[in-house]
């Protein structure tokens, strides 16, 4: 029998469950190697020789490589295991975030700061606004 | 014997970490958030626990998909603020209560509670911002701290009535240790926010607000609130907000006839970088 999954319905949203872990093991234990400043200095050394060494799919080696978070999630990545390249590459946890929306940094951060992104029209996917 | 005196609860946005380590407290954006944890500065120092009970989670830091416990207590001595990709934080090491968190631990098992016991472990913020927003920049932290890590990063986590339950289990635990302890435990993670996707930056503070309420009024009650509406109203990060049941299960008032807590203080902010951040201090009378 099928597992119940009822967040499958939220927009824009991915649930790090078993199976969508399952799938980007690989890339989130890459991501945690960043963790060490050695590990850090050799990938922006040499990224695609530093992804070659981990048995990632070659479409989450390219994701990484884009910096495409809204790819590797959807390759089975996690944002706190992703957000380690973010680090690597000096940018804030809210750079991160608004480079998922579409939005531009600048437009991102003034929605936080005039109250974020309203709930209203973001419940269900195909929900009129 | 041990007692529980306090319950606190914060967020714990790895930004307000950054924002005190970088002297950044007074700019205008940080000001009002700060603010709000001056009340909470001064009680701490007026009501100072002999240990801290803290209860986080790692963000892919210590636990990598290596080992994904979902309850892990520190029996350690000390432990130190980890690098999480920036640099480790300079804020002081950690030092822990092994003697009470062992005894925690013999207790909480023996009660149902299948922990994970760790005896080596760095902290991320999910531990060290609490005590920045609650100690500032002092040279070493107040008192032992009991570190109690929850998997709330890989889904399924743990519902909030388990949460509720498991807090119940420690407070019997901390009652029954034979040293005059006084002890806090402290809630952290949430608000409302959602990190990834995009639908990144969602914020709902009327969900912050009545959370707030039931939290102090019927935590039994918000304990059985299902995960779908954390993730669904709240964001899909929000669900940290069910490591706040814990502390919230340790209050009297979890057992029959037990006396409801004092609301010492109440705070709520928006944003502190993608996140909605809110404050409470429960006294047990």
């Amino acid at each position: 029998m099928a597992l119940d999954k009822p967040y499958l319905d939220i927009p824009g949203t991915t649930i790090f469950d078993m199976d969508e872990s399952r799938k980007g093991y690989w890339l989130n234990q890459f991501c945690m190697s960043l963790m060490k400043a050695g590990n850090r200095a050799r990938f922006k050394a040499d990224e695609r020789a530093c992804l070659d060494e981990w048995p990632m799919t070659e479409a989450q080696k390219q994701a990484v490589m884009a910096r495409d978070l809204n790819r590797c999630i959807e390759l089975g990545g996690n944002i706190y295991f992703l957000s380690k390249i973010g680090a690597t590459d000096g940018r804030s946890f809210q750079y991160m975030a608004g480079s998922m929306t579409g939005m531009s940094e600048e437009a991102y951060r003034k929605m936080m700061i005039d109250g974020g992104r309203s709930i209203e029209g973001n419940r269900y996917i195909g929900e009129k606004k | 014997m041990a007692r529980i005196t306090a319950s606190v609860y914060t967020s714990h946005v790895p930004a307000i970490g950054a924002a005190i380590d970088q002297g950044k407290t007074a700019e205008p954006y940080w000001a009002p958030l700060f603010a709000g944890y001056e009340p909470s500065k001064a009680w701490l120092k007026a009501n100072p626990p002999d240990a801290i009970f803290l209860v986080f989670n790692d963000h892919a830091t210590a636990f990598s998909l290596d080992l994904v416990p979902t309850f892990a207590i520190g029996v350690a001595a000390e432990y130190a603020p980890a690098d999480e990709g920036y640099g480790a934080r300079l804020v002081p090491r950690v030092i822990g209560h092994p003697e009470l968190a062992s005894h925690i631990a013999q207790s909480v098992i023996q009660d149902d509670f299948d922990l994970t016991i760790v005896n080596r472990m760095d902290v991320d913020h999910g531990l060290t911002v609490p005590l920045s927003l609650m100690c500032g920049q002092p040279a070493a932290w107040p008192c032992p701290v009991i570190p109690f890590a929850v998997n709330v990063v890989q889904y399924p986590v743990p519902s909030g009535n388990r949460c509720y339950l498991l807090g119940r289990a420690i407070r019997k635990a901390v009652a029954s240790y034979d040293r005059d302890l006084r002890v806090q435990i402290w809630g952290t993670g949430g608000m409302s926010h959602q990190l990834h996707g995009r639908r990144a930056g969602l914020i709902n503070r009327k969900f912050d607000h009545a959370f707030l309420d039931q939290l102090i009024a019927d935590p039994a009650g918000l304990a059985r609130k299902p995960h779908i509406e954390y993730l669904r109203e709240a964001g899909a990060e929000a669900i940290e907000l069910v490591m706040w049941l814990i502390a919230r299960g340790a209050m009297d008032d979890a057992e029959p006839g037990g006396k409801a807590p004092r609301v010492h203080h109440r705070f709520y902010h928006v944003p502190a970088s993608n996140t909605a951040v809110g404050h409470l201090i429960l006294e047990n009378r």
